[in-house]
């Protein structure tokens, strides 16, 4: 039962039980414990008496904890009886060193309880009939599911059955989750037909940089601590990667590591850290580093939207014509250079006209970051880049151009460097290899009326996906069809309903639209029926975080209802297919459906992640690569919230032992071995994006916000970030704001040639005249409904590039009351 | 206190923000008489708001409001002196704001993040935290404006009274930091 009281609550007790949890959201994963005791019970404010071991007779000093009503709960376990949780920080964690972020300080009022903020969970499957979503039990959910899924898999082949699925870790992933849904796709239905949470294929977020050799997570947390320069490029970490930021990037700006270089580095040149931050944007991450280090050690190239690679392929031929490359690496180590630098080839008069950045500031940023240091050694700088680049301006031309530069300086390999993507998600990737040779575009299959069944499983496209207004009104249309077809239905069995949605979605162009998550979503508006899934805490789930770590997030509680774990429905849905196989007569189809006899998911981790690379298993695409196998959960449950970082070397003494930096051996991803350059020549902007920029007025950049993680599935139940962020914001320049008449939290309309949102203006004068930031994914607002549906060679998204009108709507009043319209940056 | 009912966390803060919006419109009403501050809750739409403060808060005084500058903060210490908290007469009304213009409130002056100082900064009007970049605004209830705390900064209730035109503080909405309860 919950309560309002603000000003007290209640301590773990000293026995609480006490097990690992990496944080659900954020690729970073700091490590927090979670304390769970008898609801009915109360810890004692003496340091003995708790089980925090702190003294709460006395005010606590700073940095003792962060111990708030949002890390706090009461849950019900499935029995009934009644505990409470409270998810702290640890202290010990390597990644966050006892630091909360603004979202996983929320880990614990965001678990189940029935009259919590997760109260609207799903809980058990629903269909919809006639109009209203109902509840059922998983027999007859899936006895549909299977059936409509076996009926196209029979008439129409694989290719009838799409899939937009999550391939990450963290919640609503895992190494366990991954293998499992990718197991029942591509091994088992064997359909190409597959999008990823935030993208329209399946592809990769790094083709450019794995094709030349270097996977795009290659150093540790610790070498931001060691470089000499980081150069950032389109990431925000103060709000995207909080902890990383604030425990490592901080400590090296502000001087904090001087004498770990020193120690580390004999004689090389040591001192605070400088950074290069490339975005359009003055972010919250500029202002802080300018606090943090001194406006004359922080360089923000503010370039032009969508000119990333001409800066790069500027400082690349600035730094050959200077001789800053390390000649003997490029020789011994990398092939095509000669060619990139050729094709590459930018004066600074040129890369400065595209860029809007003056000759002297990238020559400032080229001295900073690739100038022999005083004492004679080549700088050490990180280079580290998100959606800036991954929903650039053609992902695969700005990374290429990018590592080509990182290449020739040789940060790669060394400790202090590595050029490396600051991440989204956490990642938990395994899965058989997909079984297409070639990229589909899924959401234009649905828009042009292919695919007889969608599961979208633990994403939500209607807030996510590019050109998103055009595939909701489509998707909306085509599940209508079949909604009417079910309703018409009355008092069908299971096999007349699944006659009846087969022949709506053959033969009446309607999709079969099946939702698995943690809540309804939006997806709800459109779905015929949803399944219940479990989050890390109600189920065990490993992850692994941006320098590669790997953890077992502890299971401490039961998903509410008859949720479970997404490798458990995979093995639902596998295992009546093979039963209806069986039935049917057809031993062949039903041994497509064999090994899915997983009671636990453990069973899951231990079927894929620890047989990749194994002897006679076939292959495996997995992020432990052959040495998972010595990963057991009994060893990561000691490792605890420091884990180990993969690939894993050995186990020695009883521990996992893993591996800080690849590539140190000057030995890449290639089938030489070499690092390979790949010449970008400058792209200029894609046409359809450029068509939308002569006619709109407003630059509509988007991303994520501090406080909100992801779609806000969880956030939008939370009534504080709900008042702070009723609908999402659309920061403007004040000029701007004032000449679409348009007051401070004021809604406005964002429109072009592809759709139209609604937004909340938040003016700043830190925006530039012409250029807005839009919060991306939001409940309330969707910023993908002007994205245009241009991808690139990989179909890889330009969600940045968006350009669009701007009219004011009007006033929403309880705005006014909720929301705080001063300034987000700190200086 | 029902020991089963002190450790959940769901979504008061809507509770809250309506009792100081309702309190804001009883200070209007009850003019410039003294602002009773379990009346104003007892008068709100909110009745859940009421139970937002059950500790036994003392009763301080803060100052004169008269003699309180604009845009500036004062010091001083609630519940007791291991608390440092801010008064500001802000200048214009302000939810939660006491006093013949209503604009005086009252704020803890430890970041619930991590306990870190808050300082005021009169140029944004904005309490801000040196160690982990939190902004919380006093013209909002102490909202987050952005920042790693998941509490906005808590606020002192304050009580005017006319005749004497002094403000007392009277009790704390949301737990101060690196407390259990926020009376020790």
């Amino acid at each position: 039962m919950s309560t309002n009281i603000r000003d007290r609550i209640a301590l773990p007790t000293k026995d609480a039980q006490k097990t690992n949890l990496t944080c659900h959201f954020c690729i970073v994963g700091c490590g927090y414990h979670v304390y769970k005791w008898d609801a009915n019970r109360e810890g004692g404010r003496a340091p003995g008496d708790n089980a925090l071991g702190l003294d709460f007779r006395k005010q606590l000093p700073p940095f003792a904890v962060t111990m708030t009503p949002a890390t706090t709960n009461t849950i019900t376990d499935r029995a009934g009886k009644r505990w409470n949780i409270m998810v702290l920080p640890d202290k010990e964690c390597v990644v966050n060193s006892g630091l909360s972020s603004t979202r996983g300080g929320k880990m614990g009022s965001y678990m189940y309880s029935a009259d919590g903020i997760g109260k609207e969970r799903l809980k058990n499957p629903r269909v919809f009939r006639a109009s209203e979503w109902l509840d059922t039990n998983w027999t007859e959910a899936l006895a549909i599911y299977a059936g409509v899924t076996k009926k196209i898999l029979d008439a129409d082949g694989p290719s009838g059955v799409l899939f937009d699925c999550f391939d990450h870790g963290g919640a609503g992933g895992g190494f366990e989750n991954t293998w499992g849904t990718g197991k029942l796709m591509f091994s088992a239905l064997k359909t190409p037909m597959v999008r990823i949470h935030n993208r329209p294929a399946y592809n990769s977020e790094c083709h450019a940089t794995r094709e030349m050799g270097i996977g795009e997570l290659n150093n540790s947390y610790e070498d931001a601590e060691l470089a000499d320069c980081i150069v950032a490029t389109g990431c925000n970490p103060y709000e995207t990667q909080t902890n990383y930021f604030l425990n490592h990037w901080v400590a090296n700006l502000n001087g904090g590591t001087v004498d770990k270089k020193k120690k580390w580095f004999p004689g090389e040149t040591a001192a605070a850290g400088k950074v290069v931050i490339v975005d359009p944007r003055r972010t919250a991450t500029v202002a802080i580093c300018e606090q943090l280090a001194g406006k004359e050690n922080v360089l923000h190239l503010d370039i032009e939207p969508g000119t990333d690679t001409a800066l790069f392929n500027t400082l690349f031929t600035y730094v050959v014509d200077q001789g800053w490359q390390d000649k003997d690496f490029i020789a011994k180590f990398t092939g095509g250079y000669d060619d990139a630098v050729k094709t590459n080839r930018m004066s600074l008069e040129e890369g400065s006209m595209i860029t809007g950045i003056p000759v002297a500031r990238i020559k400032q940023a080229a001295d900073w970051a690739y100038k022999t240091k005083a004492s004679g050694h080549r700088p050490r700088t990180m280079h580290a880049y998100e959606k800036g680049i991954i929903w650039g301006n053609d992902n695969y031309v700005i990374q290429s151009s990018l590592v080509s530069l990182v290449i020739a300086t040789q940060n790669v390999g060394r400790r202090g460097t590595g050029v490396v993507r600051m991440g989204g998600h956490q990642e938990g990737y395994t899965r058989p290899p997909y079984p297409g040779d070639r990229k589909i575009y899924i959401d234009q299959e649905v828009i042009q009326g292919r695919g007889l069944i969608y599961t979208i499983w633990g994403t939500n496209p209607f807030q996510t996906t590019l050109n998103a207004g055009q595939h909701r009104e489509v998707l909306m249309k085509r599940a209508n069809i079949v909604r009417e077809a079910m309703s018409k239905a009355k008092g069908a069995t299971v096999a007349q309903m699944v006659d009846v949605i087969y022949d709506a979605c053959k033969n009446k162009g309607g999709m079969f639209v099946v939702g698995i998550n943690l809540y309804p979503t939006k997806l709800s508006e459109a779905a015929h029926m949803m399944l219940p899934a479990a989050h890390p805490g109600e189920m065990n789930l490993t992850s692994m975080n941006g320098e590669r770590r790997l953890r077992l997030s502890e299971k401490f509680m039961d998903p509410p209802g008859s949720a479970k774990p997404d490798c458990l429905i995979a093995a639902d849905i596998a295992n009546t297919l093979k039963a209806l196989y069986a039935q049917a007569g057809n031993a062949e189809m039903a041994a497509r459906f064999d090994g899915f006899d997983w009671k636990t998911e453990e069973d899951a981790f231990n079927d894929g992640f620890r047989r990749a690379g194994r002897p006679g298993v076939g292959p495996i695409d997995s992020q432990g690569g052959d040495t998972g196998h010595l990963a057991t959960y009994a060893l990561l449950r000691s490792a605890g919230n420091n884990g180990v970082q993969l690939p894993i070397k050995e186990v020695k003494d009883g521990k996992l032992i893993g591996s800080a930096m690849l590539y140190t051996d000057g030995k890449f991803d290639t089938k030489d071995g070499k690092a390979a350059f790949k010449p970008a020549p400058w792209n200029g902007l894609p046409k359809p994006v450029a068509n939308q920029k002569a006619k709109h007025k407003f630059w509509i950049n988007n991303g994520r916000a501090n406080e909100v993680w992801q779609t806000a599935y969880h956030n939008q139940y939370d009534a504080a970030l709900r008042d702070r962020y009723p609908m999402a914001f659309l920061e403007m320049n004040p000029d701007d704001a004032k000449a679409v008449g348009a007051n401070p939290g004021d809604v406005v309309e964002i429109f072009n040639d592809y759709g139209s949102s609604y937004a909340m203006v938040y003016p700043s004068k830190a925006i530039k005249a012409g250029q807005t930031f839009m919060m991306f994914g939001y409940f309330n607002g969707i910023a993908g409904n002007v994205t245009t549906d241009w991808v690139d060679r990989n179909v890889v998204p330009y969600y940045k590039g968006t350009w669009g009108s701007i009219r004011r709507v009007g006033t929403v009043e309880d705005y006014k009351a909720t929301v705080s319209l001063k300034e987000r940056r700190f200086a | 206190m029902d020991k089963t009912e002190v450790t959940a966390s769901n979504g008061a803060k809507v509770s809250r923000r309506i009792f100081m919006v309702s309190s804001g419109g009883a200070a209007a009403v009850a003019s410039a008489s003294l602002l009773p501050v379990g009346a104003a809750q007892a008068a709100g739409p909110a009745a859940a708001g009421a139970r937002s403060m059950t500790l036994a808060y003392p009763k301080q005084a803060v100052g004169k409001a008269g003699a309180m500058p604009v845009n500036q903060a004062v010091a001083f210490n609630y519940p007791d002196a291991s608390s440092l908290c801010w008064a500001i007469r802000m200048g214009e009304p302000v939810p939660g704001g006491v006093g013949p213009n209503k604009d005086i409130v009252a704020y803890s002056g430890m970041c619930t993040h991590m306990g870190c100082p808050v300082s005021y900064e009169a140029g944004t009007r904005t309490f801000k935290c040196g160690c982990h970049f939190s902004i919380f605004d006093p013209e909002n209830n102490g909202q987050m404006v952005c920042g790693q705390a998941t509490e906005d900064l808590p606020q002192v209730m304050l009580e005017y009274d006319a005749k004497t035109d002094s403000v007392r503080a009277v009790a704390i909405n949301g737990l101060l930091y690196g407390r259990q309860s926020n009376v020790l």
